[in-house]
């Protein structure tokens, strides 16, 4: 009665000459825009509420984001806290971070850090300690401070960026290193610079908090 | 059935008509009802269920869909007293699918009720659907008392936790002062902005309990802001784009319809002569049978839409997220493109494609703001010349031998044919829903219902019920399903003849689970593990079991006849179509593949 489906075969259809790459951005034939994946601090101030964490972790989780650290804490008002967390992930990525973040309702304002913003991690350090005053002397390398001791043991509490607490442990290492525990790092802007605050609370900042940061942390 | 949402149908002006109209119906009613009302309905709360049931009125809800049980009894007894229609499901999963279909019929969030435990657990796949496809939707779980919250008591899940990953947002409500304002606060939620389905969770010791705190008017919680103007010298850059552009397509997507933004897309394309492709989601944004409607596009969309958007070099999309069933692989997708991208939730632009013209703003704003931006329409005469070359040489056509079994896409068309403009159309997932996106001609937005994101198999029946209460009085509704599909909701059938509900099902019957089979033939060597369906039962009859009507076709010469008189008859009716088994679903992009490179024939794959 009516014909099939017809018209040209795939072969004979014509094909645009451009691609795109695995994030949807048009390959430019003459640079080709890479993102390689990249290290940094994402500050998140919330509402202080239960579920607010897990809230946080299972978009994580479910969108396949890297997490390598997150911290939380309360902050100067009784009704808010901070997340501190450190991803690692190519730049369309975090901006998907952000803004996925931003549409938690318990989430008031999300900023990635700039790379020197301070950001800090603690590690208690459980070593073998049958010579006291070497460990103490390795801790002092460090501005690190002894916790505990017994007669077999020292626990060393080590404050610091990520890339100095790796270096003290491995110089601990020497000793025989009983248990490890860390804090994953904790980060605040410098200077009257806000880390995190809400839009309408400072216009200027949100403006300023959509740029993108090329570089990795300093302290990588 | 009683009274019904006023009708949501086509254009900008009966949107802004809604309200007055509303405002009027209801004064009719308290003029009417005056005194009565005023003594049952205006009598303060006492009980946190009596400050749910009253955020729910304030909010304007006629109809609510639920199945009852223990821990929401208390809820269920406040609404006795109450105007709202309750519509006794027979599954809470039709529950939230006859929720998520009122709301994409109304424009107003639907609303669910289940209990707790298996009837909290039984609304996920609704609520997973609706978040997918943003679908306003309320979601009323009961919940066992406080005390007992985490000891795994009688009927007990942490549905909060469950549907966290497929809300927009939920709420363990916990104090008899609050539950009445997290409720409006969860309706004002599902629509605001990019709508989706919200939820708040009720212990029952919560709705029990004394309170005499009216809940607040529905408003968003203050962290919730939506950015309604696009940013100015985007939309600038994006208008000179448009006028420089050489072969430019609009790309509609969901969003044009849930931002009531059809219209004016419609003024856009036509002033400016460009033409209009749609994601599934919009069918019926656009007419189909404008002259510049290429229809849908991606894995089943016609052969013209897909070559239009391969080779466009301006694409200016508008609420739509990129599914993967649109875009196919990201490397070939539109890539001589330039994107302009009109979306309301930020996080939407560059998730998918990337878009070098981000617009975050609400759809019809920023089409207005386009509009007045875009002086000089695009020359662009031979590119609109190409584009209905490619409409004659790919058009939607297919054999109907007399000698076969009956096509799927005759009796899509037949069906089409015996309906009105504005009918509704539902449907579950698979073959006979793509048939039915492109065989019929949709016209008018909110006129298309369907499972898109998620693709639940099940879901045309209990959302031909929600669509049925949202919907005119005149307006016809129809379920296309397919017999894999409508075996997993027909119980919905009860509700409907319980209710007489004037609904006309359609079950295109291959006794396959049909894209599964075709896809088996194309990639699984023709292997049909567990996707044939020879047991099915007669459909027919099973409608007359339940007390509705029932018909069959077998060949061409029933088709017509038996579609009139099923459309004639008043009450829910089941044409059980007998379709060719081997018929499948062409055109077809492979997953993942290149939308240029569409299928015409299993030959092609």
């Amino acid at each position: 009665m009516t014909r099939g489906l017809d018209g040209p075969s795939p072969e004979e259809r014509p094909t645009p000459a451009g691609r795109r790459n695995k994030q949807g951005i048009r390959i430019d034939p003459e640079i080709e825009a890479k993102h390689d994946p990249r290290r940094t601090v994402i500050s998140v101030l919330v509402e202080h509420e239960p579920g607010v964490l897990s809230d946080v972790s299972g978009l994580f989780s479910r969108r396949q984001f890297n997490i390598e650290s997150l911290t939380v804490g309360p902050t100067a008002e009784d009704e808010r806290a901070r997340i501190t967390l450190v991803v690692e992930e190519p730049d369309p990525g975090i901006d998907q971070i952000k803004k996925q973040l931003r549409k938690l309702l318990p989430v008031i304002a999300v900023r990635e850090l700039e790379p020197d913003a301070m950001r800090r991690e603690l590690a208690l350090v459980k070593v073998n300690a049958e010579r006291p005053d070497r460990v103490a002397a390795v801790a002092d390398m460090y501005d690190a401070k002894t916790v505990d001791s017994s007669p077999e043991t020292a626990t060393i509490e080590i404050t610091g960026a990520r890339q100095k607490i790796e270096a003290a442990i491995e110089t601990l290492g020497q000793f025989g290193i009983r248990e490890i525990a860390r804090t994953g790092t904790t980060a605040l802007a410098r200077g009257t610079d806000d880390t995190a605050v809400p839009p309408t609370e400072s216009a200027a900042t949100e403006a300023k908090q959509t740029q993108q940061f090329t570089q990795p942390a300093d302290d990588d | 059935m009683s009274e019904r949402a006023a009708p949501v149908t086509t254009t900008e002006e009966q949107h802004d008509d809604q309200e007055p109209a509303r405002d009027a119906e209801e004064s009719v009613d308290a003029d009417a009802t005056a005194e009565a009302a005023s003594e049952t309905e205006q009598q303060p709360v006492t009980t946190g269920a009596e400050a749910v049931v009253r955020a729910l009125e304030n909010a304007g809800v006629e109809h609510a869909f639920g199945v009852q049980g223990g821990a929401i009894m208390p809820v269920y007894d406040a609404l006795y007293d109450s105007e709202i229609t309750h519509v006794t499901m027979a599954h809470e999963q039709g529950a939230s699918h006859a929720a998520d279909a009122y709301g994409i019929v109304s424009g107003e969030p639907g609303i669910c009720l289940a209990t707790s435990g298996p009837g909290a657990t039984n609304l996920v796949t609704g609520l997973a659907d609706a978040d997918m496809d943003s679908d306003p939707m309320v979601a009323l779980t009961g919940q066992v008392p406080t005390e007992f919250v985490g000891n795994d008591a009688f009927q007990e899940t942490d549905t909060t936790g469950v549907t966290t990953p497929v809300t927009k947002d939920n709420t363990f409500s916990s104090e008899p002062d609050r539950v009445g304002t997290d409720v409006s606060e969860a309706f004002a939620l599902a629509r605001e902005g990019r709508p989706g389905p919200t939820l708040v969770d009720l212990p029952k010791d919560v709705t029990n309990a004394e309170t005499d705190r009216e809940p607040d008017e529905p408003a968003v919680p203050h962290t919730y802001e939506v950015q309604e103007e696009a940013d100015r010298e985007i939309v600038d850059a994006a208008a000179e784009r448009i006028e420089n552009a050489q072969r430019p397509v609009m790309l509609l997507g969901g969003g044009v319809i849930k931002g009531e933004a059809s219209e004016a897309c419609r003024e856009f394309a036509i002033e400016h002569e460009i033409p209009v492709v749609t994601t599934m989601p919009a069918i019926g944004s656009f007419p189909e049978d404008h002259e510049l409607s290429m229809e849908m596009a991606g894995m089943h969309g016609t052969g013209y839409a897909n070559m239009a958007i391969t080779h466009c070099d301006t694409m200016l999309a508008i609420g739509t997220r990129f599914d993967d069933r649109l875009t196919g692989g990201i490397e070939t997708f539109a890539p001589d493109a330039e994107v302009i991208h009109v979306d309301i939730d930020p996080a939407e632009i560059s998730k998918n494609i990337h878009a070098d013209y981000p617009l975050v703003g609400d759809a019809e704003t920023v089409v207005d703001q386009l509009s007045e931006a875009v002086d000089d329409s695009p020359q662009i005469t031979k590119w609109r010349a190409q584009c209905q070359q490619w409409k004659s040489d790919y058009s939607m056509a297919y054999d109907t031998p007399d000698d076969e079994p009956v096509k799927p896409q005759f009796v899509v068309e037949a069906l089409d044919e015996a309906t009105s403009d504005n009918a509704v159309v539902t449907t579950g997932v698979g073959q006979h829903q793509m048939w039915a996106c492109q065989y019929w001609t949709y016209t008018e937005p909110r006129t298309w219902v369907s499972s898109h994101g998620l693709g639940t198999m099940g879901y045309g029946l209990p959302a031909a019920i929600g669509a049925r209460f949202a919907a005119d009085d005149d307006q016809e509704v129809v379920c296309i399903d397919g017999d894999g599909s409508f075996l997993m909701t027909l119980q919905g059938l009860s509700v409907a003849v319980r209710e007489e509900l004037d609904i006309t099902v359609a079950v295109l019957n291959n006794e396959y689970i049909g894209m599964v089979r075709q896809w088996q033939d194309a990639f699984f060597d023709g292997r049909h593990s567990a996707s044939d369906y020879g047991w099915m039962p007669e459909f027919d009859k099973l409608a007359e079991a339940f007390g509705a009507r029932g018909f069959r076709i077998d060949d061409y010469n029933d088709v017509a006849d038996t579609i009139d008189a099923a459309l004639a008859y008043d009450g829910p009716s089941v044409i059980d179509a007998h379709i060719d088994p081997q018929a499948n679903v062409y055109p077809m992009v492979p997953s993942g593949g290149d939308n240029g490179q569409f299928a015409l024939t299993e030959d092609q794959l």
